[in-house]
């Protein structure tokens, strides 16, 4: 027997009926009934209104939070039962976070900010300038190595925090309002940066309030009061 | 480990006005004790040069110069004395010494060869506790001892200078020497001598000896070695031991109070100056601890940061612990330095020979590193207690 294997990626976040609730008075639910399934090479926008929860499914994303209820594999490893231990190594390894504000260490070079991205999860000390530079060549950043963060644009900043993110290579790069810093120009030369990674096989998700930004995504998924909408 | 510590280093190093000002504290507290502990040992030790350990538990007794006139009886000390002194609580050992009338009988190593080469060497004598109450070191041989003294056994002990003159360096193939006409043999030489210096350039024989060859009548002083603090004490006691009738007729040779002079340096002053290094140490901690928590709360955006690339708790309490030990490491090599600088210079100022402890001078920055340790400890909890989602939503 045969089957014909229509050959679909393997997933990389799959979340089933996962909820998160604040406790009150008065109680919220931010989160709700929320089935999220992202496959591998993937780029999917997560657009909404603010308050609509987008924030806090981004933190449950990202391992930031603990949902309150519900299932949560990343790369087929179920998050609930983790420590808090296992959960920031596997943060650290599969996830790569890209900040509206960029979240630069001030006093410390563009070099150095990549490479501290790798000070938590185990690459030996001679590899992890190397892998720097790299990550800083592919977003096109190698004549700025040396400076330090508040000498550089908000676009530059932005593709440095990019880089710090894509240097651990990370099964995931989660985007928070990645261009609501930053003029369109800047915007534009981010989201053309996010294309080119995409074609490159990276799985993105990016969350914004702009359509313009989600419109560049393949596939958009609507958050309105907690719940995703198709 | 190097990672939290490369880490914690640049986080020092990002704020350097914040960090010399949050090691003032520290700075001052340390350098108030190392100096306030260094003056003191310093002072200490100039009262140590002078009065050193031989000098102050040695009592020397003799009887008094003016003896025999106008037809008193001389005073002559008993040979017994040595007995009477040992039976004191505080004398370790006791000997009597003295001097001999030789006559014009020269000392020389081989008689009436080479037509009277003979030197003119004091000659003494000595009970057999002579030599360890006067702290004697032997360069080879022996000292003679209480039996030699019974028999009157022709031997003697040569001093360093002594034997040097006469070419005598070895005493295991009993060398003869000659006083006049009498033969002696050498048992002994002396290397060094604590008190009476003479001893160096003496031929010393048994009081025995000394009695039937020169008709020694009396011991001319008695050596007393006393246990340290003890001298005063046996300075006192020493007199109507040996003369009960009439003790006023000995000289008692001891050295003077060291109480006065060490209480003048270790002064109340000394005591409030550690006060006050000690308060200093506390407000140096106080405003590590601060400055660590402020930078936290400022810092946030960083934890939170350092928690998405995979930081646990404990890496972000780590770090936060090793800037604030290091921070007080820092106050403590400054305070020291600055604590030695002015031992040194008061000495100077003073003419003194500045005394500093290895252990307080290498131990003081530890101080320092502690009290970073303990001043860390909450900011350190509190940084890692951050949940990475306020610290990102903030900056």
């Amino acid at each position: 027997m045969t089957a014909v294997a229509v050959a679909l990626p393997a997933p990389v976040v799959e979340m089933i009926g996962v909820r998160r609730v604040f406790p009150g008075p008065p109680e919220v639910e931010a989160i709700r009934d929320v089935d999220l399934t992202i496959r591998q090479g993937e780029y999917l926008s997560i657009v909404g209104p603010s308050g609509s929860g987008k924030s806090t499914l981004l933190h449950l994303l990202g391992l930031l939070d603990n949902p309150s209820g519900g299932v949560y594999r990343l790369d087929g490893v179920d998050t609930m039962s983790l420590r808090e231990r296992r959960r920031a190594v596997l943060r650290g390894e599969r996830i790569g976070f890209v900040f509206q504000s960029f979240h630069l260490l001030a006093h410390r070079t563009v070099l150095e900010n990549v490479a501290l991205s790798m000070v938590y999860v185990g690459v030996p000390r001679r590899e992890r300038m190397a892998r720097a530079r790299v990550a800083l060549e592919r977003v096109g950043l190698s004549h700025r190595m040396d400076f330090g963060p508040t000498t550089l644009s908000g676009g530059e900043r932005q593709r440095v925090a990019i880089a710090r993110a894509l240097v651990a290579e990370p099964s995931l790069l989660l985007a928070d309002e990645p261009t609501g810093n930053l003029d369109s120009v800047n915007a534009e030369a981010i989201l053309e940066l996010f294309d080119e990674l995409h074609r490159g096989g990276m799985t993105l998700a990016v969350i914004t309030h702009d359509d313009h930004v989600s419109e560049r995504a393949q596939r958009r998924v609507r958050i309105v009061d907690g719940t995703l909408q198709w | 480990m190097r990672d939290v510590l490369d880490e914690a280093l640049a986080g020092v190093a990002a704020r350097p006005t914040r960090l010399i000002l949050t090691t003032l504290g520290t700075v001052l507290g340390v350098a108030a004790l190392v100096g306030t502990v260094g003056l003191g040992q310093t002072a200490a030790g100039q009262i140590s040069q002078k009065f050193d350990l031989a000098q102050a538990t040695r009592v020397v007794v003799e009887p008094e110069e003016n003896n025999g006139q106008e037809g008193e009886a001389a005073t002559e000390l008993p040979w017994d004395a040595p007995d009477r002194l040992g039976r004191l609580n505080g004398v370790d050992a006791v000997g009597t010494v003295s001097a001999l009338d030789v006559g014009d009988d020269l000392v020389s190593n081989v008689a009436g060869l080479n037509g009277g080469e003979g030197k003119a060497l004091t000659v003494m004598s000595g009970s057999a506790g002579l030599f360890d109450a006067i702290r004697a070191v032997l360069k080879t041989g022996r000292f003679f001892d209480a039996g030699h003294d019974q028999r009157g056994d022709k031997v003697v002990v040569l001093g360093k200078h002594a034997a040097e003159r006469l070419g005598i360096n070895r005493v295991d193939s009993a060398p003869a020497i000659f006083i006049g006409d009498e033969a002696y043999t050498v048992i002994g030489i002396l290397d060094s001598v604590a008190g009476r210096a003479e001893l160096n350039d003496s031929v010393i024989m048994p009081n025995g000896t000394a009695k039937a060859a020169y008709d020694l009548k009396s011991p001319d002083a008695i050596e007393i070695r006393t246990a340290v603090g003890a001298a005063q004490l046996i300075a006192g006691q020493a007199p109507k031991a040996i003369q009960p009738n009439d003790p006023s007729k000995l000289k008692v040779d001891a050295p003077p109070k060291q109480g006065a002079v060490r209480k003048g340096v270790e002064s109340d002053l000394n005591a409030l100056f550690l006060l006050l290094g000690a308060v200093a140490l506390l407000v140096g901690g106080l405003g590590i601890a601060n400055v660590t928590l402020l930078s936290v709360l400022e810092r946030i955006g960083e934890i939170g940061l350092r928690r998405a690339l995979g930081a646990a708790r404990r890496h972000i309490a780590a770090q936060f612990l090793v800037e604030s030990v290091i921070v007080g490491l820092l106050g403590g090599l400054l305070g020291t330095a600055v604590g030695v600088l002015l031992t040194v210079g008061v000495s100077f100022a003073k003419d003194w020979t500045p005394i500093l402890d290895n252990k307080l001078a290498f131990g003081s920055p530890l101080l320092g590193a502690v009290i970073g340790l303990i001043a860390g400890t909450y900011p350190a909890w509190k940084a890692s207690a951050i949940q990475p989602i306020t610290a990102l939503r903030g900056a």
